[in-house]
């Protein structure tokens, strides 16, 4: 029972729905909620809480009697790796600059494939900060620097 | 002649030499992400929505709608000389088309695809002209209650008719409309679901949201899938069609136009349905259904004019209502948001060049894509030899920088890789993300609605029932719901979703 369960779609869609909906009206439940009259910024956000425990609840009793499976593979790999360098962009943006913050993201994205050719990443990382250089910092005239000394 | 009046206007906006170039270059990348799969016009729309802040609103929504359109017609070159559907709504046009390529047929057809897609554009145009003001100045008269309900409808038959599961489909949108209450109550300055996160007062920003679960869970996807095989391009060859091919493709033509116009306004109805039912029409009237599937060149003109005409209709709730009927839809109305302009029926009369010169574009655009687009289809399936590998970084780098540029804030490309993997997850779950996305733009205009609704009403919740246009829309939305859960229609749904 527990292993069907792990690649049971619906019974894990209803989870996500239900406990986003439990979620959400514990946040919400500080807010004032306010009268049919007179909405206070609680009102909608309970309702629509609500609303989705009743999905989630259903779609996940669905799923218990269906039981679907998920298709498609996981890609953890590129789950991990994708995130990761989107992020690491983010951290490096303002310390280090345009470009080393670019190269950092193209080399992390692209490990985050299957095939990881040294040569053509180095070549792709290269033509891709020259293009964005040329694109956003020159053309569009984004104000970032495109080196910072450390 | 009111019309043509608006029309000629439409003309002097969009014959501008800017708006030309965005509308060129709108046309030719919509085309190029068309011919490559594993991208969508989706995924791109929202990846370059931050570039076009620098632009006048009006050769934004220019450059937007070109990469909207632009990829119907890249979808379905591949569709014919590689059997691969670029688009979603190429699939159908896979099935004689390229038997028709096999035949050393590929010109003809990719030419009527052309003349399909270019008359249908035509036609959409000239409705939207013709009944697009009467629908605005309709609107016009809506008060809070009708808005409530009208969005009301929009979501929830664009969730019921979407292809997936129904049930899931209206989960997201509540999803949608959730993620859309983060940030400050604009009634009552409270800060909801911030967290103290200061960046999050201002809300989940809409590029980040469309970019994180439309472009990166996409690659996610795209990554996991091992399945690759080597491309056998077809010869192009004569691009003319003969006397009797466009003698066949004439009905077609125009039934599929028709057909697709219809299918354009539903909200929640995807291009793929359009060109489908027109397909499946075609098959059904022709004197010899088994020449279909064997390289019919009704089956490659009446699709082909389908999905165009569906995906040009699809801007007319947008640009009267102010209401999205399709995730794309969604993203051109939050780029107009972005521009600091306010949906609805009043775009038409405060902003006359946009509108106008957006529709006129659009039949440019049109022109442009079978001008330009049959003498380049080398290129374009040359481009298919360029390995995803080398693709998805390239679209990482973009998506990043343009999420960055917004507010020159790092929290949002964390939020952005959040939703990446949320995004993927939905994926996995079955969940379609398209109607989240519809909640997500409409969610705070409709509890602004139902607030200002409940208020007029002194708090009477009955008041969407008692005013007769607001009881029509909710009306509607109870038959919809209805007849998608009749067994019959149901099963007919599953079909065109397999």
């Amino acid at each position: 029972m527990k292993s069907e369960l792990r690649n049971n779609k619906d019974f894990w869609a209803g989870m996500m729905f239900f406990w986003t909906g439990v979620g959400a009206m514990i946040v919400a439940r500080h807010y004032p909620f306010g009268t049919t009259l007179n909405m206070g910024p609680g009102y909608f956000p309970m309702v629509l809480g609500g609303i989705l425990i009743v999905f989630g609840a259903f779609i996940t009793f669905r799923g218990l009697r269906r039981n679907e499976k998920m298709q498609g593979p996981w890609s953890l790999r590129a789950l991990i790796m994708l995130p990761l360098s989107i992020v690491a962009f983010g951290i490096l943006m303002r310390p280090a600059g345009f470009i080393p913050a670019l190269a950092v993201l193209v080399f992390l994205s692209a490990a985050s494939g299957r095939e990881f050719k040294f040569k053509e990443v180095l070549f792709l990382t290269l033509f891709l900060c020259v293009l964005s250089v040329a694109m956003f910092i020159w053309g569009l005239g984004l104000p970032y620097p495109l080196i910072r000394k450390f | 002649m009111e019309v043509f009046q608006h029309l000629v206007f439409g003309f002097s906006v969009a014959l501008s030499v800017q708006n030309l170039l965005y509308c060129l270059a709108g046309c030719l990348l919509g085309t190029l992400i068309g011919v490559l799969p594993g991208i969508g016009p989706l995924a791109t729309i929202a990846m370059l929505t931050p570039i076009t802040f620098s632009i006048s609103p009006v050769g934004a929504l220019i450059m937007l709608a070109g990469i909207y359109y632009g990829a119907q017609y890249g979808g379905s070159t591949t569709a014919i000389l590689v059997n691969l559907p670029g688009e979603t709504s190429a699939v159908v046009t896979c099935l004689d088309g390229y038997q028709m390529a096999r035949q050393g047929r590929a010109g003809p057809a990719l030419a009527i695809a052309a003349i399909g897609s270019f008359f249908a554009g035509t036609v959409c145009t000239l409705i939207i002209a013709l009944f697009g003001p009467a629908i605005a100045e309709l609107a016009l008269e809506f008060g809070p209650a009708e808005y409530f309900s009208l969005m009301l409808m929009g979501l929830v038959a664009a969730a019921v008719l979407a292809q997936g599961d129904m049930v899931k489909s209206l989960a997201m949108v509540v999803m949608g409309l959730l993620l859309g209450t983060v940030g400050t109550d604009v009634n009552s300055g409270w800060r909801r679901f911030s967290f103290d996160i200061a960046e999050l007062a201002d809300g989940i920003g809409f590029v980040v949201l469309a970019v994180g679960v439309f472009a990166l869970g996409e690659i996610v996807a795209n990554l996991g899938d091992s399945k690759k095989g080597a491309v056998f391009v077809a010869k192009v060859g004569s691009l003319f069609p003969s006397r009797d091919d466009l003698k066949r493709s004439s009905g077609p033509i125009i039934r599929g136009t028709l057909l697709g116009a219809f299918f354009g306004v539903l909200p929640g109805t995807g291009p793929a349905i359009a060109s489908f039912s027109s397909y499946m029409l075609e098959k059904r009237i022709s004197k010899d259904p088994s020449r279909f599937g064997h390289g019919a060149i009704e089956g490659v003109a009446g699709p082909e004019s389908a999905n165009n005409a569906d995906a040009q209709c699809k801007f007319i709730p947008m640009l009267t209502l102010g209401i999205p009927a399709s995730g794309t839809m969604a993203l051109m109305l939050g780029a107009l948001m972005i521009h600091g302009i306010a949906p609805g029926p009043t775009v038409m009369t405060q902003r006359p060049d946009l509108f106008w010169g957006l529709i006129v574009s659009m039949w440019i655009g049109n022109l442009m894509l079978v001008i330009l687009n049959l003498p380049l289809v080398g290129l374009w399936t040359s481009l298919l030899k360029v390995p995803y590998r080398m693709l998805f970084p390239a679209i990482i780098v973009f998506s990043c920088i343009g999420i960055y540029s917004l507010s020159n804030n790092a929290f949002d490309l964390y939020l952005t890789a959040f939703f990446g993997i949320l995004g993927f997850l939905w994926m996995k779950f079955a969940c379609p993300p398209a109607p989240m996305l519809l909640g997500f733009v409409l969610g705070p205009m409709m509890e602004e609605n139902l607030r200002r609704a409940l208020l007029m009403s002194r708090g009477d919740p009955m008041v969407f029932l008692s005013e007769p246009i607001s009881l029509g829309f909710i009306i509607a939305t109870v038959l919809i719901v209805i007849a998608m859960m009749l067994p019959a229609l149901r099963k007919r749904r599953g079909d065109i979703t397999d």
